[in-house]
């Protein structure tokens, strides 16, 4: 070290500038320690004691004699009072001289925001030079500003989920969803002399698809039967996933029966074609029963839904891989009879 | 204008006068349907727009209006954190007063992108200061004598404050500090919050 060698400050100027500091005899015993120090201790009377009676030395290793702790001067200690063991300081030591014992500054490191509010230390008890306090200043600043942004997160996934709630696309096929398919139904219902079809479709297979190759593969086969569904009917006719595997069709200014077998007849035949899944190849085929407006004097999309699943599940209980025409005989022998998947 | 300064505005609003106020001000100032949302950026304009709706609205002059909005910045409970932050400043309103040019970087050492306005105070001598504040949106002053006499309560202290005119983009706050111990004031512990 280069310039004055040693120079004296006074008790009342060493506790402003290191508020922490702990000093100690050639007899190992406290001499004096900063206010802030004091503070923290409590009621435990530091000054007279034996160093190592309050000092708890961690790092970098353990030590038990001024000879010890002082061969560790200039480097970062970790240590802590005896009395306050769950308070961690960082510290520095540096030797007295004249082999006078030692001087110990501390700071508060990691545990400062238990160290504050447990010892309810104050501005004062901080150096002005102290960036303690600054950093208890931004923990509280980040944590108003977390604040703020969990209520914009909670914001965004309530709006989230109001806007899928009124999505009208199944987010998979971009088909129509159950909802879009309800209201487009509920109009043409509505219409005067309504005349339409409304078929239900549901794959058969499928399940195996989705048990044996996953569900990648079982997404692979709902995306690439929506595209055959779509390109099959007309413009102006709706196509929907009503369900994981079921689809319904609207065809608009339709009352013809044949029509509607003659469509299913292709549909079928179409999707039995196999496509390939990373070079597996997916098999499926599918069901279908249907119904035409004009066979009620008032239709509903109730009793429509409904005897077209009738339809439906006769084509499934014939074979499947058909479709079948919704017809009142229909009506009669579904009475316990149990529905295949 | 950061969304963290409108959402006070917003908040200020909706606190004191009510929802039915605060939707008349939101569509009269043409804002978004949701109001302002604290973590985005919005156009100075509409801060600008909003005050005077609300002035409009409420049948009040600008400035008496910014000088409650600053009186509820540091007296709302909703705000306590706010209040918090600022004590931080200093232990007397002596040192706080001190502590304002640091003010704006503090801020944005929680919110890097956050503009709060430019303070510069002046010692002029033992009790007298004048603050001078810079800030896109006219009227910051009002805000600040508001928030200023909150926070001189809040420590306890008897200060005087007034404008002191402005130009050149800067407006004048004077203060009188006439006792730093006149009344207990509100508690503040460092490590009182709980988080």
């Amino acid at each position: 070290m280069t310039g004055v060698a040693t120079f004296a400050l006074e008790g009342g100027a060493l506790d402003v500038l290191m508020p922490m500091h702990l000093w100690f005899g050639a007899d190992e015993r406290v001499v004096g320690v900063g206010p802030t120090l004091a503070k923290i201790a409590g009621d435990e009377q530091l000054v007279g004691q034996p160093l190592f009676d309050i000092i708890d030395l961690r790092r970098p290793q353990a030590a038990q004699s001024a000879e010890a702790i002082l061969a560790l001067a200039g480097t970062r200690l970790r240590l802590a009072l005896f009395c306050r063991s769950d308070l961690p300081f960082r510290g520095v030591v540096v030797p007295m001289p004249g082999d006078q014992g030692g001087f110990i500054n501390l700071s508060l490191g990691v545990s400062f925001a238990r160290a504050v509010a447990d010892c309810d230390l104050t501005l004062n008890d901080f150096s002005p030079c102290d960036q303690t306090i600054d950093l208890l200043y931004l923990r509280e600043a980040n944590a108003a500003i977390a604040h703020e942004s969990r209520n914009l997160t909670a914001r965004l996934q309530s709006a989230r989920q109001n806007a899928e709630a009124q999505a009208l696309t199944d987010a998979l096929t971009g088909l129509q969803n159950r909802r879009a398919m309800d209201a487009t139904l509920k109009d043409l219902t509505e219409e005067p002399m309504a005349r339409f079809g409304l078929m239900h479709l549901d794959l058969d297979f499928f399940k195996e698809v989705n048990d044996t190759l996953g569900h990648a593969a079982g997404d692979h086969v709902l995306t690439h039967v929506a595209g055959i569904l779509r390109e099959e009917v007309r413009k102006g006719d709706v196509v929907a996933r009503v369900g994981g595997d079921e689809f319904v069709l609207l065809f608009r200014d339709c009352d013809d029966p044949e029509l509607l077998q003659s469509i299913a007849n292709r549909l079928i035949a179409r999707l039995e074609e196999p496509t390939t899944f990373d070079g597996q190849s997916c098999r499926i085929s599918a069901s279908a029963g249907s119904v035409l407006a004009s066979r009620y004097e008032v239709p509903s999309p109730d009793q429509m839904l409904n005897d077209a699943d009738i339809a439906l599940y006769a084509s499934k209980n014939r074979g499947r891989a058909q479709h079948t025409y919704f017809d009142d005989e229909l009506l009669a022998p579904a009475i316990g009879t149990a529905r295949p998947n | 204008m950061h969304g963290l300064v409108n959402r006070a505005l917003q908040g200020f609003l909706t606190d004191t006068y009510g929802k039915a106020i605060w939707n008349e001000v939101r569509s009269q100032a043409g804002l978004p349907f949701d109001g302002f949302e604290s973590m985005l950026y919005y156009e100075d304009r509409l801060t600008g727009d909003t005050i005077d709706a609300a002035a409009a609205v409420l049948h009040r002059d600008n400035l008496s209006l910014l000088e409650d909005l600053g009186t509820y910045l540091v007296t709302h409970p909703n705000l306590e954190p706010l209040r918090r932050l600022l004590r931080f400043g200093g232990d007397t309103f002596y040192d706080f007063l001190q502590s304002l040019d640091d003010l704006a970087g503090r801020a944005r050492l929680a919110v890097p992108d956050l503009e709060l306005p430019d303070l510069h105070i002046c010692h002029l001598h033992r009790n007298s200061f004048v603050l001078e504040v810079t800030w896109p949106v006219p009227g910051v002053s009002a805000v600040l004598l508001g928030a200023l006499r909150a926070l001189a309560d809040d420590y306890g202290a008897l200060a005087i404050l007034e404008f002191d005119g402005s130009g050149g983009g800067i407006e004048r706050i004077k203060i009188e500090l006439l006792d730093m111990a006149h009344a207990s004031g509100r508690q503040f512990s460092l490590g009182a919050v709980s988080m």
